[in-house]
């Protein structure tokens, strides 16, 4: 028994533990309170709706590896949609061609990318702190959405957007095949590549990672472009299912993705951290979500048990760091 | 003059750059420079001012809290709730009641923090999600107008008419702004507590082995902000004569921008109350300058933020230059 828990505790990683637990207890909890739980309109439910959170989850995860944060990341989805929807608008609204479509996907993650820019320059070579540098932005970005919006959404998109909203491949919404394709891009950027892997050395010790003969500055400035062109991804697949534009649009997700990264075992300090842990985190909040929705409670309740998962995490292993060093000290 | 400068640098480049806004100002608008605008701006920032002075505490005892808006919705709702219960109360029972669950709730953070040594930010984004969820739950959302008449009564209590017919008055919200400001800044500057709280900021593990209490430190700095957020959702729901559960859901982020933009260092140890202050009258005199320009109120966030973005950017830039040490710690020249 204890040899299959050390062999799954290896090939999962230390941070498997938490969210592979909480994703268990919330499986059991739900499939033994409430029946409809375990029945394919639940996980129908879910996974039309993790893609917009995920999305964005996986924008701060890079930024909050390298012991950063990335505040701007809900009103940078809301610029990306809006640079698609006036592209969109400009060839025709409603008539616009896929090659509209594709240049206007292609210009919002360039608007999200820039706006990564800006900000890990200015983080890379000023050493401003993240969370100022990534809030001013988001102040600016917020400002600049209601000034182009005038508070107004746009909307009047082609019909072919909608599949990308709605659609299903193989029973597999559309948006979730978006998000499970950009888990993949990110776990095999932190694992399998340079970037990933200076990523996690400037989250653990930049001087360090510096002096190693590391360019720091390159990397946090590509670590925030990438975050501000996944934001771009998020906004598209919200233009897609709102079938519409509107700054403010996934307000609410910000603070909720920094809560599924640290769930899904992140250092709120950075270095370490692993992007298949906070999937699960992701589903465990949306199932939690789902759950308490057939019981009759609704989003706002399951935000305040989102909050006390985070905080039931933390005392646990809290708990288990303590009783580790209790048992070496007998030892 | 000159050690005053450089040990306040943040708090004269603020006040400067206040004073050339203002100088534009009154040059564009014919409005601007006034003592009228002057005591609107006042009014209508004290609010703001208050949370502040409670953050820069925190900030400065090293942690960081995103959920005193949010909380002091809470303290607003819950308030107004038991005041309908005790059938009215007045100003001493509502502060009393405001006080002390803005004191609880911000206890409530320092003790997870304290206790299970979770990070300031992580227990403040859980709560945060807790007070509003369950605020958001348990209210239905729905706002309560049915305040006592004491509550919604505007207090003036100073007022003037001006040669050219209209009044500048001083309401009740800049007397309690005066208040929390000036209790902060005897805290945080003659008090030991005050010194132990910088030094805790600065530097935890020295602070603990000097002797300095970290668990009170903890809850001295969540306590205070709580009690200022207490108060400030009191004041807020004086000032706007209505509880709306979800109205000041988002503020944290403005007063945090702003504090910081007032020289308070996020990781603690620094920061001032003038600084503080003048942080928070800089976004507010450009936002009404902006107004009375003829600007589209669309365009005030942009500009801030950019203001903000720029600011933050030449400070920092500045600093690491003129301090060379710095540069051992964080500095990549």
């Amino acid at each position: 028994m204890t040899a299959i828990i050390r062999r799954s505790r290896a090939v999962l990683g230390p941070e498997m533990a938490g969210p592979g637990l909480a994703l268990f207890a919330v499986v059991l909890f739900f499939g033994l309170a409430s029946p409809q739980f375990l029945s394919r309109a639940t996980f129908g439910s879910v996974a039309f709706q993790l893609p917009e959170l995920g999305l964005l989850t996986l924008a701060m995860l890079l930024p909050v590896l390298t012991g950063g944060l990335n505040l701007a990341i809900t009103f940078t989805a809301n610029i990306a949609g809006l640079t698609l929807a006036w592209v969109l608008q400009m060839n025709g609204g409603v008539d616009a061609g896929p090659f509209a479509f594709f240049l206007g996907g292609l210009l919002a993650i360039g608007a999200g990318a820039a706006s990564g820019v800006v900000m890990g320059l200015v983080i890379a070579y000023t050493r401003a702190h993240p969370i100022l540098v990534s809030l001013s932005m988001m102040i600016f970005l917020r400002g600049l959405g209601e000034f182009l919006t005038r508070g107004g959404d746009v909307s009047g998109f082609p019909a072919y957007l909608a599949p990308l909203g709605h659609g299903s491949v193989l029973g597999f919404p559309v948006p979730l095949l978006v998000f499970i394709g950009c888990v993949a891009i990110w776990h095999l950027l932190l694992t399998r590549m340079k970037l990933g892997f200076n990523t996690y050395m400037i989250g653990s010790n930049i001087e360090a990672t510096r002096y190693s003969g590391v360019n720091t500055r390159k990397v946090l400035v590509l670590v925030y472009m990438l975050s501000g062109a996944m934001c771009a991804v998020a906004g598209i697949i919200m233009l897609a299912r709102f079938n519409s534009v509107r700054v403010g649009h996934g307000e609410s997700y910000l603070l909720i993705t920094v809560l599924a990264c640290f769930l899904g075992g992140v250092n709120p300090f950075g270095g370490f951290g692993r992007v298949i842990p906070v999937f699960v985190a992701l589903v465990v909040l949306q199932l939690l979500a789902s759950g308490l929705n057939l019981m009759g409670a609704n989003q706002h309740l399951a935000t305040a048990v989102w909050g006390i998962l985070l905080i039931a995490v933390m005392i646990l292993r809290y708990a288990a760091g303590h009783l580790k060093l209790l048992n070496r000290k007998k030892g | 003059m000159r050690n005053a400068v450089q040990s306040h640098a943040t708090e004269f480049a603020l006040l400067a750059v206040i004073a050339i806004i203002c100088l534009f100002l009154s040059i564009v608008t014919d409005r601007f420079f006034s003592l009228g605008n002057a005591f609107d701006l006042l009014n209508t920032s004290s609010v703001n001012i208050i949370f502040a002075v409670g953050l820069l505490v925190v900030l400065i005892a090293g942690g960081i809290d995103i959920s005193f808006a949010v909380a002091a919705s809470v303290v607003q709702y819950i308030t107004a709730i038991l005041l309908g219960w005790v059938g009215g109360g007045s100003w001493v029972s509502g502060l009393l009641i405001a006080s002390g669950l803005g004191i609880l709730l911000g206890a409530v953070n320092a003790f997870l923090i304290h206790k299970f040594r979770i990070i300031s930010i992580v227990v403040t984004i859980a709560t945060f999600n807790i007070y509003f969820g369950l605020l958001m739950f348990f209210s239905r959302g729905v706002s309560i107008y049915d305040l006592p008449d004491w509550l919604t009564t505007r207090i003036i209590l100073f007022e003037h008419e001006m040669a050219d017919g209209s009044w500048i008055e001083i309401t009740l919200p800049v007397l309690v702004m005066l208040i929390c400001v000036a209790a902060t800044w005897l805290l945080i500057t003659r008090t030991t507590t005050g010194r132990q709280l910088y030094a805790f900021g600065d530097n935890p593990e020295g602070a603990r082995r000097f002797g300095i209490n970290i668990g009170a430190m903890q809850f001295i700095a969540y306590g205070w902000l709580g009690l200022m957020a207490g108060i400030g959702g009191l004041i807020q729901a004086h000032y706007a004569q209505e509880v709306v559960p979800n109205a000041l859901y988002g503020r944290e982020l403005d007063v945090l921008a702003a504090v910081v933009l007032g020289g308070a260092r996020l990781g603690g140890g620094k920061g001032s109350v003038l600084g503080c202050v003048l942080g928070v009258l800089l976004i507010s005199i450009t936002q009404n300058g902006l107004n009375l320009a003829g600007v589209s109120p669309y365009a005030f966030k942009m500009i801030v933020g950019a203001i903000i973005l720029v600011a933050i950017t030449l400070s920092n830039a500045r600093i690491e230059k003129l301090l060379p040490f710095m540069r051992q710690n964080g500095g990549s020249k």
